[in-house]
Parts: C-alpha cells; structure tokens; sequence
C-alpha cells in the first residue's frame, strides 16, 4: 500500500530539550491518524515539522514519496486546518475557499463552480457570499476543512480543529469529521489530547510522550493492550496500582502496595520477582455485587465501601474504598441499571479477572 | 413613587457626568470652535474704511486670483500627501518587525529608539538636519571625503530635504497605529495563508494589508495632518524655497497684520485637510470611528 506520509527518524531540539526525538511514522493512503498525547509532548512541532512551518534538526519528511527536503509549506501537497480554524475575516466565505485556487492561477469561471461545488459537498451549498462572522462554530470548522480540501492535498493535517467548539458540537464534529474524511478519502493526519477524538476517530492512533511514540496501533490495540504503562494510564480510564512485583506464575504477577493490597495481573514486557510495577485495571474490568458471592469464582474479591457516586448515563462510575488498605477504586456500573439505588457508604463486593488486569514494570516516570 | 427614588441618583450621576465633561468641554468651546467661529466672521469681512467693516468675499477671491497662493497651497497638500506615503513605506516594515518580529526586550528597546528622538523639541531635531545637510556639514564633507562628489554640495532647501525633515518628524505617529494593529492581526492567519500557496506579497497584499487598513489609515490621517500644518521643519530646511501653507499664513497674520486675509487662508487649510483625510477614507473604505479608535 501507498504511504502517503513518511516521517523517517525526525528530530528538532530546542536547546538541550528534544521536542521531537529521532521519531518515524508511516500513514498509508486514505486513513485517519491520529497523534494522541499531553500538551507539551511534541505533538503540535511533528505536525509543523510535517507542514513545513520548522525544518527538523535531523531526519527527513516524505509525502507521498517525494522527499520534502527544502520545499517551503506553500509548495507542498499538504494543506493544514489550524487550531483556530485561521480563517481570514476579511474576505467571504468564497474567497476563504477560493484562495488556494486563486493563488494557483485557476481561471476565475473555474474557481467559482469548484468552490460553490465543494461547499455543497461540506454542506454549505449558497454560503459563498456569507461572511465569516455570520457563521456558527461548526460552520466554521466545515469552512476551514474546505478550503483545504478543495486544493485536493495528498494529507491534511489538523491541529486540534475541536478544541475551541463547545462540548456538544465537538460531539457533533467529531462525527462529522469521520464522514468528511471517509467521503474525500484523503489522508488525515490529526494531533489531540483529547483520546476519545482520538479513539472515535482513527485508523491508527500514536500516542506521543516526550518527543517519542510510546504505541502506534489501532484504538481497540491501544486501549485493550496497551505496550507502555503511560498508554495504559493516558488512553481511556484506568485504576493505577502501584507496588512490587511479589511472584511471578508464568504471565501472571502479584503485585503488592506499600500498604498491603495485593492484586494479581497480566505481565506486559519482562517482570523480574522485586522489581517496582504498576497494574491496570479498567473501571469496565471490575465487577460489582452487594453480596461478594455473586462475584465470578476465578476473580479476585475485594471488598469496600462506596466512597462517592459518579452518575453519568451510560458511563456511570463509583468510587470504592477498599476495607482494608483504603485505596480507592474507580469502578464502572453496569448498564442495567441494578445498582442505580447504591447509597454513599453502602458495603460492597467487587473483584475482576486477573487477565484482564495488566502490568508494566516502572520505568520511574511516573513516580 | 420608585421613580422618585431613582431621580435624584440619576441626577446626581448626570451633574458628575457634565462636571466630568466640564474641562473638556470648557477647552473645546473656548479654543477650538469659539476661535473658528471668529476667524470664520475675520475671513469673511472687508475692511471699506477705517473701523467700518462689510461683509465680503474678497479674501477668498484674493486667494484665487493670486496664483503664488492657490499654487504654495496645491503644493503643500502634494508634499504633504507624499511624506504621509514616505512615512508609510518606512514605517511599515519598522512597525512590521517591531511588532511581528521583535520579542522581549528587543521589542520594547526598539519603541524606546522611535521615541527617543521626540526627547529633545522639534526646532533641535530640525537644527540637527540642518547641522548634517548644509554646505559645510557632515555629510557634504563625508561625500567628497569619500571621493563622491569634488566639492561640499548643498543639500538644504531642497524639496527632498524637506520630505527628509517632515517622514522623520512623523515616524512615531505612524509607528504606533501600526504596531497595535499588526499585533492583533493573528499570525496562524499569515501561516494558513502561506500554507494554501500565498506568497509573501500576495499574503500582505490580501492579508497584511486589509487588517492593518485601519492603523494605516489612522496614522496616516495623524501624519497629514500634522505635516500639512507644520511650520518649523518646511522653513527651517526649506529656507525661503519652501512656500509652505502655513508660512503664507503667518506672513499674513504676523508680518503683514492682514488677519481677515490669515484667517481666510486658515479656513482654506482647515476644508483642504477635511476634504483629503475624507477623500482618503473613501477611497480605502474605511469608517471614521474604526479608524479613530484604532489611534
């Protein structure tokens, strides 16, 4: 398969920091990749790196196959939708759209029916003669996406375009976003640090941390096996345990805390007995019961009292605290609504599935 | 009966607000339109005998038949039009980088250089170009030490010394407007532009450009005006070949005591300023109070 993006070993410092650090990528033609990661990661220097707005120290950027070696953003078959969309205020929706083409040289008759015929696609149809301040957030968000794509650039790359739209039209664009790329089939190259645009999405997610990917995969890979224990912790919810790793039976690890909790998980990398873990274990993974009996057998069972509710539809939560160690534990309710009478400070059961759990051993990053 | 409550607050907060206003409203009547309204009655009287006046239009007709003044008049509304455009040429890429370009320290250390100059008074800094530019100065004397010209040239009372003169005295003015709109003028804006093909001059012509619109404007109308009104810097490097406006002006109040006649020619240059800076914003389409506030 084609790729449409080669970022081979790219590396920018500044100072002694490296924001991107000898770091490869590959996008192949017509998916959706996702750079996930925490301000401050690198992220946003990658994709300008990418672009063209700053030459990496080391490395080289290639797209769709040609190297990008000295070529200026204004020659290159990469168009990007900016933070704030950057459209320009001073000129109509049409011009917005039109001046790629403008800029090209594209007789006037041509650039009116291409733009008027991309509006239609992005659902703008008669917006041409609009200004831009009498459009919504989500509007906007279709306008910016147009005038890129109507340069018909082998990728584009968007810089956390949902970041400024209110919680409900992210939701929306989101959706949106997915049927625009799935409709054009050109190749998008998104940065966040929001996983669950991330998640909903992408092909492919990397997820960035200090200048390096610490995963490249899928989202189901990286939220059901994740390599690193920073993706475990940065993708999705977890419950972090940290301890020592007291044995060691074949794939699984008992890992004990400080204060005595001990929980059973699958090892991820190589685990030594004694040497310094972290375990996680989704809210999803643990089950809950009023009587520990009703607990699966093969799981481990704990007990506590609930500490708070977080009632959220669909993705409901409780707080435990477990008895004996104190520790709290977020755990995600079932669906069916049977524990939707559960009272603060209610004794209950809960246990998981140690091979469900997972376990890395720490690397000191995270304390 | 609430009303009654609320009347005496709201006079209250009426008087504050014309005590407020009081000075500069005091200003604004007593020197800028009570002195208009008199030289407007000055200019349209004629003198037919001693203490007997008539209403005429004399002056005003002077002023047409004597070509030397309609003439020093277009002239000073051309080199005054030309050193607003020197300034902006000037000004636009200092202000560019000051704002744009510039961070930090360099940034302020850069604004503090375009103030400096405005320390010492206009007549010093105006005796400083003359100290440079005449005969026997610094510059003539560095030309031929540098085997350009044979012998010292005269550089003073020509006309390009006087746009030297007025582009430097106004710098500032322009300056300023324009550094405070390229600062509001997003830079993501100039990225997407390049990034959808823009080069350099087309992204300032489509881009720069029609955002700064309203500083350039307002400095420039700044700038006019101060030149078209200025009377040190055209005679001081102009000497008597300047035929500035303004020095018509003051021949006729000072040295003549004809003030019917100077105050005609005041209101000649107050309609000539009003109608360019109008004539200008139509032309660029701009409103008066986008710009004004810009300033």
């Amino acid at each position: 398969m084609q790729q449409d993006l080669e970022v081979d070993r790219v590396t920018k410092r500044y100072g002694a920091h490296a924001a991107v650090d000898a770091l490869s990528l590959t996008v192949a033609h017509g998916s959706f990749f996702s750079i996930l990661g925490p301000s401050g990661c690198g992220k946003t220097t990658l994709l300008r790196i990418v672009a063209g707005f700053i030459a990496p120290d080391e490395g080289d950027v290639r797209i769709g196959g040609v190297s990008m070696r000295g070529v200026s953003p204004n020659r290159r078959p990469v168009n990007m939708v900016f933070q704030h969309l950057a459209l320009f205020p001073m000129m109509s929706v049409g011009d917005n759209v039109g001046y790629g083409l403008a800029r090209r040289g594209v007789p006037k008759a041509e650039i009116a029916s291409r733009v008027e015929a991309m509006l239609k696609r992005v659902g703008l149809p008669g917006a041409r003669s609009k200004r831009i301040d009498q459009l919504s957030g989500g509007q906007k968000q279709r306008v910016a996406i147009a005038r890129s794509l109507v340069l018909e650039p082998t990728l584009l790359l968007l810089d956390e375009p949902l970041g400024a739209l209110d919680l409900k039209l992210r939701e929306h664009m989101k959706i949106e976003l997915k049927q625009l790329q799935a409709d054009f089939g050109t190749t998008f190259v998104y940065i966040t640090h929001d996983q669950s645009e991330a998640l909903v999405l992408s092909d492919h997610v990397a997820v960035m941390n200090a200048g390096r990917f610490e995963q490249v995969g899928t989202p189901q890979a990286l939220y059901y096996d994740p390599k690193t224990a920073f993706v475990a912790g940065f993708v999705g919810a977890n419950n972090r345990i940290a301890g020592r790793a007291e044995r060691i039976e074949g794939e699984m690890v008992e890992v004990a805390t400080a204060d005595g909790l001990a929980v059973r998980a699958r090892a991820s990398g190589a685990i030594a007995a004694g040497d310094a873990v972290e375990a996680f274990i989704r809210p999803e993974v643990i089950d809950i019961a009023r009587n520990a009996a009703e607990l699966p057998a093969s799981a481990q069972r704990l007990s506590g009292r609930v500490a708070s509710l977080l009632f959220d539809g669909a993705n409901s939560a409780v707080l435990v605290r477990e008895d004996r160690t104190r520790a709290e534990v977020r755990i995600a309710l079932p669906q069916t609504g049977r524990f939707a009478d559960l009272a603060v400070d209610e004794a209950i059961g809960f246990g998981f599935d140690a091979r469900r759990a997972v376990c890395f051993r720490s690397n000191g990053s995270h304390g | 009966m609430v009303s009654a409550a609320a009347d005496p607050l709201a006079s209250r907060a009426r008087l504050a607000l014309l005590l407020l206003l009081a000075p500069a409203a005091v200003w604004l009547v007593g020197l800028i339109v009570l002195p208009h309204v008199e030289l407007a009655v000055l200019s349209l009287r004629a003198r037919v005998a001693p203490r007997v006046y008539e209403w005429s239009l004399a002056q005003y007709r002077t002023f047409v038949d004597e070509p030397l003044y309609w003439r020093t008049f277009v002239r000073t509304a051309t080199m005054s039009i030309l050193a607003t455009a020197c300034t902006l040429l000037i000004a636009f890429p200092v202000a560019w980088y000051i704002a744009k370009i510039a961070h930090g320290r360099a940034k302020s250390l850069l604004f503090v250089l375009c103030l400096i100059p405005f320390w010492v008074s206009e007549t010093v800094r105006t005796l400083g170009w003359m100290i440079l530019l005449r005969e026997s100065g610094v510059l003539p004397h560095l030309l031929v030490a540098l085997g350009i010209t044979a012998e010292p040239v005269e550089m003073l009372y020509h006309d390009a010394t006087i746009l030297v003169g007025l582009v430097y005295t106004s710098m500032l003015f322009m300056v300023v407007p324009l550094v405070s709109t390229l600062e509001s003028l997003d830079d993501s804006l100039i990225e997407a532009a390049y990034d959808l093909g823009g080069n350099g001059w087309s992204i300032l012509r489509q881009i720069v450009v029609p955002h700064a619109a309203p500083g350039i404007a307002a400095g420039s109308i700044v700038v006019f005006m101060l030149t078209l009104g200025n009377y040190l810097t055209p005679t001081l490097l102009g000497g008597k070949n300047s035929l500035w406006f303004t020095e018509q002006i003051y021949t006729q109040f000072i040295t003549r005591f004809n003030w019917e006649q100077g105050a005609a020619f005041g209101f000649l240059l107050l309609i000539l300023s009003t109608a360019i800076v109008w004539a200008g914003l139509k032309v660029t389409g701009q409103r008066f109070g986008d710009v004004m506030r810009r300033s």
